[in-house]
């Protein structure tokens, strides 16, 4: 009954365009960012954080990542796991050679390394499209893990091959390395998914947004009205490059303190961050954060029901996952390539007209 | 002569200035196939100007190279005094030149609001950064400019499916959507590709009194193409004839339906 916009009436074009233009739904969003800032630290363990609240939060700076670059500028990258390497590395060169410098600077400079990385590897888009984009994207991907396992520069010549994030702190408070409290992991990667979502809303709502938009639905019309491609396909790039590079650089330095290269940034991440955009919903800030979140939990909440309450096997609860995710990427491209975002936008839709359907 | 003056007044009282866009001696060629064959013609500022010929002309041709989509291979586009150098369509797009397509090419994704705003899209300079502040700059820009594409909504009467997907519109509504964007970047020059196609008698006064109205009100410069005979002698100040990419005729409308050549290429001519 509160859900709606009767009586809710704007009288400036700012409040017409406002993220959140329902009053319901801008309470809800300053309820939300109250409890995750004001009551989740308090309460996190290191099982909730290390499971599920950062990994989800880092995926979700990914997801906004290439939801910018394929859903909102329809570019299809692969390259997802190769760039969020490019952060992590960037970032462990930083934090090593300038071990006085905080890290919440490495970790930005990691994200703008990485987006002129994008940026080059998002030249060929400018001459191709589609499954051929996917496939320049995909070479992306190989050579940089490639190049991060052979050139030993990048790893500081450790035998093992291994990249390790030294301890560093923020205002005294330890964030990265073994002695970090589970609340600080989860309170600087909450940070960062704040700051990302904000700025991708941003760029999404305005000018900007409006020609990555216009390249995805319409290149031919795009270019007419006076859409640079060459800009726009390359600004799409820099961005969701920043962002996937920032949440490479988490994930290494905060939430798994040492890596190898080809195990955690593999063409498996790349897909992961793929399903996660399509199964939330292509061209929407909300949509990264529910498939984030829904590909985050799948595989823990199997776990508690398959392994924990039925006793089946191990192995059989992985390959279900995989059934499961295949299932639904199948189902979700065919009845709503839009997402769990757009069924939450049907809903909304719904709940606005309740009780009286018309 | 309509060439030697410089500006005069019409007979409904709309002023009509000297010459905006010229096409000298244009030749376009696909490979061997010739679309537009050595045709010159102007377009003078604040008029209405038609392009027609029967199917396979080179209109929609001649416009493309109107829009820097083609390049020909001779000739010269001459564009507020200045010869034009070979442009891209973007590039054109910010020297003041917007247009329809013949089949709807709409941003199916976005809504009205949108689409329209995104033909502000020259109007509108903030950078990355201040754009991903919001505050500050990128917002007040975004609001002078939704000021102005409000009118636009407001002039072609669209205000009440402003936040509706495009995909969800029906055909007509999509034309007059398409105008509204072309028209959001205050053109000098609006190039309208079959503005009528596929549409009913009550959609076609609808949208030629749009089009009387753009050029009356806001003083648009408009070329368009349309194969409805009786829009395109009502409407238009003066009309080029094409036929086999050949300039077969070029005056007022009483003019081209009294020319002989066009009369043949529209009847049809014995060949004895």
């Amino acid at each position: 009954m509160l859900y709606r916009e009767a009586g809710d009436f704007k009288t400036s074009y700012v409040a017409d365009s406002q993220t959140f233009p329902i009053a319901f739904d801008r309470w809800r969003y300053y309820a939300v960012l109250a409890v995750a800032f004001g009551i989740i630290p308090f309460l996190v363990n290191d099982y909730w954080a290390n499971a599920i609240l950062v990994p989800f939060l880092i995926y979700a700076i990914a997801a906004i990542g290439l939801n910018i670059l394929t859903g909102y500028c329809g570019q299809v990258s692969l390259g997802t796991g190769g760039f969020m390497a490019v952060g992590a590395y960037a970032c462990f060169k930083l934090m090593t050679g300038f071990p006085e410098v905080s890290i919440v600077l490495h970790i930005i400079a990691a994200g703008f390394i990485t987006a002129a990385v994008g940026v080059f590897f998002g030249l060929p888009s400018l001459r191709i499209k589609g499954f051929y984009l996917a496939v320049a994207t995909l070479a992306a991907q190989f050579f940089l893990v490639w190049l991060f396992n052979k050139v030993s520069w990048f790893y500081n010549y450790s035998a093992s091959g291994q990249i390790t994030a030294p301890e560093r702190d923020v205002f005294g408070i330890v964030v990265t390395g073994p002695n970090t409290e589970a609340w600080a992991k989860y309170l600087i990667c909450l940070v960062f998914v704040t700051l990302a979502a904000i700025l991708a809303r941003n760029l999404t709502r305005g000018s900007l947004g409006r020609q990555w938009m216009a390249i995805r639905d319409m290149d031919i019309a795009a270019e007419i009205i006076g859409v640079n491609p060459l800009r726009a396909k390359l600004t799409a790039f820099a961005i969701s490059s920043f962002f996937i590079g920032i949440s490479g650089a988490l994930f290494f330095a905060v939430y798994l303190g040492a890596i190898e290269v080809g195990e955690a940034f593999g063409i498996q991440k790349s897909f992961l961050v793929l399903f996660m955009i399509i199964i939330g919903g292509l061209g929407s800030i909300f949509g990264s954060f529910a498939g984030a979140a829904f590909l985050v939990l799948l595989p823990v909440v199997l776990k508690l029901l398959g392994v924990d309450l039925f006793g089946w096997p191990t192995d059989i609860v992985a390959h279900i996952q995989l059934v499961i995710v295949g299932g639904l990427i199948i189902l979700f491209l065919i009845v709503e390539p839009h997402g769990l975002a757009q069924l939450w936008r049907l809903a909304k839709e719904k709940l606005r007209l309740w009780p009286f359907p018309h | 002569m309509l060439d030697e003056m410089q500006s005069h007044v019409t007979e409904d009282g709309r002023t009509i200035g000297g010459v905006l866009m010229e096409m000298r001696n244009i030749t376009l060629r696909f490979g061997g196939v010739v679309a537009i064959k050595d045709i010159t013609f102007d377009i003078r500022e604040g008029e209405i100007r038609a392009i027609i010929g029967p199917n396979g002309a080179g209109k929609s041709s001649m416009l493309n190279v109107i829009s820097g989509f083609y390049h020909p291979q001779e000739g010269e586009v001459w564009f507020r005094g200045h010869k034009r150098p070979s442009m891209k369509p973007y590039q054109v797009a910010h020297q003041g030149i917007a247009r329809t397509f013949q089949n709807i090419a709409l941003f199916e994704g976005m809504s009205v609001l949108d689409n329209v705003m995104t033909g502000r899209l020259t109007h509108m300079k903030a950078g990355i950064f201040a754009q991903a502040l919001w505050k500050g700059r990128a917002e007040e820009e975004e609001v002078a400019n939704r000021e102005q594409v409000e009118k636009i909504i407001d002039f072609l009467e669209i205000q009440h499916i402003r936040k509706t997907p495009v995909g969800r519109l029906p055909y007509g509504l999509k034309k007059r959507v398409e105008l509204a964007r072309a028209l959001a970047a205050e053109p000098k020059l609006l190039l309208l590709d079959e503005p009528m196609a596929g549409m009913n008698v009550e959609e076609k006064e609808d949208m030629s009194r749009f089009i009387l109205d753009v050029n009356d009100e806001f003083g648009t410069t408009i070329a368009l193409i349309e194969h409805d005979m009786g829009v395109v002698m009502d409407l238009s100040d003066r009309v080029v004839v094409m036929d086999y990419g050949r300039k077969i005729g070029d005056g007022t409308p009483d003019e081209v339906r009294s020319n002989q050549d066009v009369i043949d290429a529209y009847l049809g001519v014995s060949h004895d």
